[in-house]
């Protein structure tokens, strides 16, 4: 049902060209990832997404994932293809190779994770849940529990979850009430209900290690009284072999909307004796060692957005080539393939040039991430790290809004045939609906933005992406290609908008914040559009080189159009965005509550 | 034991190939190029040897251009332990390319040859029976199944009329159907590791190999497009209209 193929030329054209692949595999311990090496890895994991997993994508939405005697089973061919990825070595990508990683850098992952998602995002989730434990197991966790843990997690052997959610604590954490109790010997007894426990539970593997916030029992109140533990389903023993069932078990799944192949489990911690678990890193840290992981996470839900989009885009331009419908608007004798409709066309362009615009993105960020992780010089890992930080909200926020667009879209190119289940469309639209509300809604995201990542340093750190985008800008002014200028107008009028918005937020969010906050959500898409559309802008400066140096292939001539389209129907929001911000807010409040 | 596999860089199979506008060929020009899926098979077939204890080292060739090395890399990933690439721009002719394979072997001595029975580009077919012939060993094409023991290679063949079995001793050279084996994933370790393999590069000057095309490509044309069908009215206009009208009854 699922048919899905990597867009390779656009991956490696987004590394090499705009992430910078070659300088980052000059940073210590990325020696390795030279072009060559990450072109094989590409080619190679696109032959597993696309043969591996996109195949079992749809018989795993309608089968869903089921829930018996407190054991999860997951639909057919997911287990067994589970074991092909760890079998092929994938689980450590980008791990730490001192635990039996391969310590690729995470711009690489970045475009292998955008196929597993594409292919199969229920799938992908079970790795990227496993990833993030392992991250918090890696930064905050003791020699003892790296040693017992990370080398079967990084191999896949065992995987990780996250269990954060409580019923009464969802955006909020503060909220939690798990509890923690220690027990004199080094180890805690933990008693609680999590929900919304991605892969809490499945057939995939012998072991499954809970990381699991709780409250020890003289914690102070809020946020800063949690605490971080490590429970594993099995226990295990000091020599590795697994020992007694631990009292971690999951107690129901839930019916859900979308990614029904991954199972969301309601778990019940110490139900019985209690479950025993370890402190990670110091008691009443918890939260501290779960904003570390924050940009990760957010970053891999981020890529969910753009993946989606692909997979939408690819499903909706094999059908509107085959469909026959309708004759050309301005005459034809017989009728067409409804791509030749010009109200196809701009749903599949949109489609493409905010697919290319998610991507470029993601891989940039992903790239400035792994120099801010690695350089040698201190001040450039800063001001690296303060780019990331400001840019993940849009990663996360409006890759994942634009992904739900998207495959809106995708349904609407089908016409009928998207609404119904069997063509596949529905899927994509389904399964991108959570996207914008885990690891933080929206909402969230927009809040994080204007106030600790604008308001907070007065703008300093959007000055210095503003200057970036002045000077692709500037270098736009100066050439004659008529579609370069019009991408390079396009772009004046979003850098325009955009400073004028952050110029509003700098000054307004001590005063006023909650109008200000009103506008968080447009700032958030403002801010998406324009980055967008500058990465867009890059890729198009370098295509148009590329053919001014004799490049034939069309790739380059399409990514010129490409850039050119976004400019003039996406990137032209931008000035009515900045007035939403600017202006819209009072009118948003005026409205009494009681008056709802 | 040795085993040689050849390996040819061609057309991605996925891709829909298009006729040049002036007849001269197929058109190359931003096109994906991949391992040739019966050579695959072949890399996959000796890998498997070798896991099994039959064979010792697995070594892929492979003639023609510089970008030739990703199709090496690809089969080392696999799990070639190394890799010759006879370099050359020259257009390569399935004669061209059995005298670079003996010249090959005449360096290697391996004890088996395992191929594609054709390349899904240009559909010849014959590089594994002419290299054979110039070599002097026994043959054993369009493999479905092959066993190694004793000096001597049992071999299943797909034949028109079903499957034949046939044994042939050592050295040989052993062409792969498509029901052979089912290629693995290369692993990510192992494509990692394919990066550091030793690749040796020759040129067919270095073999003694003279190259030069044998035969001349007359013109190439897109396949007939298919018309449209007709509805007949009876069995009786049907026979007569493939009797007179397609003659092919």
């Amino acid at each position: 049902m699922s048919t899905y193929n990597a867009p390779l030329k656009d991956m490696l054209f987004v590394l090499n060209e705009i992430a910078d692949l070659a300088e980052i595999a000059k940073l210590p311990g990325y020696e390795e990832a030279t072009p060559d090496l990450v072109e094989a890895v590409l080619e190679e994991a696109n032959k597993f997404a696309s043969g591996v997993l996109a195949p079992i994508n749809w018989s795993g939405d309608r089968e869903g994932a089921k829930w018996k005697d407190k054991a999860v089973t997951t639909p057919a061919g997911f287990a067994a293809a589970y074991q092909q990825f760890v079998d092929g070595g994938w689980n450590g990508l980008s791990c730490d190779p001192e635990h039996g990683g391969q310590g690729m850098p995470k711009v690489l992952a970045a475009a292998v994770n955008e196929m597993w998602r594409s292919a199969n995002i229920a799938f992908a989730l079970c790795p990227m849940l496993t990833n993030g434990a392992i991250e918090a197991l890696e930064l905050c966790g003791s020699p003892e529990q790296k040693s017992q843990y990370l080398p079967n997690m990084i191999a896949g052997k065992w995987t990780g979850t996250m269990n954060l959610t409580e019923p009464q604590a969802g955006s909020d954490l503060a909220a939690i009430r798990t509890r923690a109790v220690p027990q004199g010997d080094g180890t805690y007894k933990v008693f609680g209900q999590k929900i919304f426990i991605t892969y809490g539970d499945h057939d995939f593997t012998e072991n499954t290690i809970h990381l699991v916030l709780a409250r020890t029992p003289d914690a102070p109140e809020g946020v800063k009284g949690i605490s971080l533990f490590v429970v594993p389903k099995f226990l295990v023993n000091d020599d590795g072999s697994l020992g007694a069932r631990n009292d971690a078990y999951c107690v129901s799944i839930e019916h859900k909307l979308g990614i029904h192949a991954s199972p969301t489990c309601v778990m019940a911690f110490g139900d019985g004796e209690g479950a025993i678990g370890t402190l990670v890193g110091k008691e009443n840290e918890g939260l501290k060692y779960m904003f570390i992981m924050m940009n990760a996470a957010r970053f891999g839900v981020g890529l969910e957005g753009l993946s989606l989009g692909e997979a939408a885009y690819q499903k909706a331009a094999t059908f509107a080539r085959e469909r026959i419908q309708g004759r050309a608007i301005e005459g034809s004798a017989a009728s067409v393939a409804i791509i030749q409709h010009p109200d196809v066309r701009r749903m599949l362009m949109d489609m493409r040039s905010r697919t290319e615009a998610m991507r470029a993105l993601a891989y940039w960020v992903a790239g400035v991430n792994d120099i801010a992780a690695r350089h040698a010089d201190a001040a450039t890992r800063q001001s690296n790290q303060a780019l990331v930080d400001l840019l993940i909200p849009i990663v996360k926020g409006w890759s994942t809004e634009t992904g739900n667009a998207l495959t809106y879209t995708g349904v609407q190119v089908h016409g009928g045939m998207g609404f119904i289940e069997e063509t596949g469309a529905a899927q994509f639209m389904r399964d991108a609906r959570i996207t914008t509300i885990y690891e933080g809604t929206t909402g969230i995201q927009a809040n994080d933005l204007i106030g600790r990542k604008i308001a907070r340093d007065g703008g300093a750190t959007i000055a210095v992406l503003l200057a970036a985008m002045s000077v692709t800008n500037d270098e736009l002014k100066s050439q004659s290609n008529a579609d370069l200028r019009v991408i390079g107008n396009a772009l004046a009028g979003g850098i325009e908008a955009l400073q004028a918005a952050v110029n509003y937020i700098v000054a307004n969010y001590g005063k006023d914040v909650r109008t200000v906050a009103l506008g968080a959500v447009p700032f958030l898409h403002l801010l998406g559009t324009v980055a967008g559309g500058w990465v867009l802008a890059r890729s198009a400066l370098v295509a148009a080189a590329k053919i001014t140096a004799g490049e034939t292939d069309p790739f380059f001539a399409a990514k010129i159009i490409t850039a050119r389209y976004f400019a003039e129907h996406s990137m032209v929001a931008a000035p009515g965005l900045a007035q939403e911000i600017v202006a819209g807010g009072a009118s948003g409040l005026a409205l009494a509550e009681d008056l709802f | 034991m040795k085993i040689l596999v050849p390996v040819k860089r061609v057309v991605d199979y996925n891709v829909k190939v298009r006729v040049k506008s002036d007849g001269t060929g197929v058109d190359l020009a931003n096109v994906k190029m991949s391992m040739n899926p019966f050579d695959e098979i072949a890399i996959e077939e000796a890998v498997r040897l070798r896991e099994a204890g039959v064979a010792t080292e697995v070594v892929a060739v492979s003639c023609g251009v510089t970008a030739c090395q990703e199709t090496l890399r690809t089969a080392m990933a696999i799990g070639a332990d190394r890799s010759i690439l006879v370099e050359t721009d020259v257009e390569l002719q399935p004669l061209a390319v059995a005298k670079l394979l003996k010249a090959v072997a005449d360096k290697e001595a391996p004890q088996v040859f395992i191929l594609g029975k054709q390349a899904i580009d240009d559909d010849a077919n014959q590089t594994g029976q002419m290299l054979a012939a110039l070599l002097g060993w026994s043959q054993a094409t369009f493999a479905s199944k092959v066993v190694i023991a004793d000096g001597k290679a049992t071999v299943t063949r797909e034949i028109d009329g079903g499957l034949e079995t046939i044994e042939v001793s050592l050295p040989t050279v052993i062409t792969t159907d498509l029901r052979l084996n089912e290629p693995r994933y290369a692993t990510l370790p192992n494509i990692m590791k394919a990066k550091k393999k030793p690749m040796d590069i020759l040129k067919p000057a270095d073999l003694g190999v003279d190259v030069t095309p044998r035969l001349t490509t007359v013109k190439v044309s897109e396949p007939p497009k298919r018309s449209a069908g007709v509805k007949v009215a009876d069995v009786a206009t049907l026979v007569e209209k493939l009797k007179n009208e397609a003659k092919v009854i």
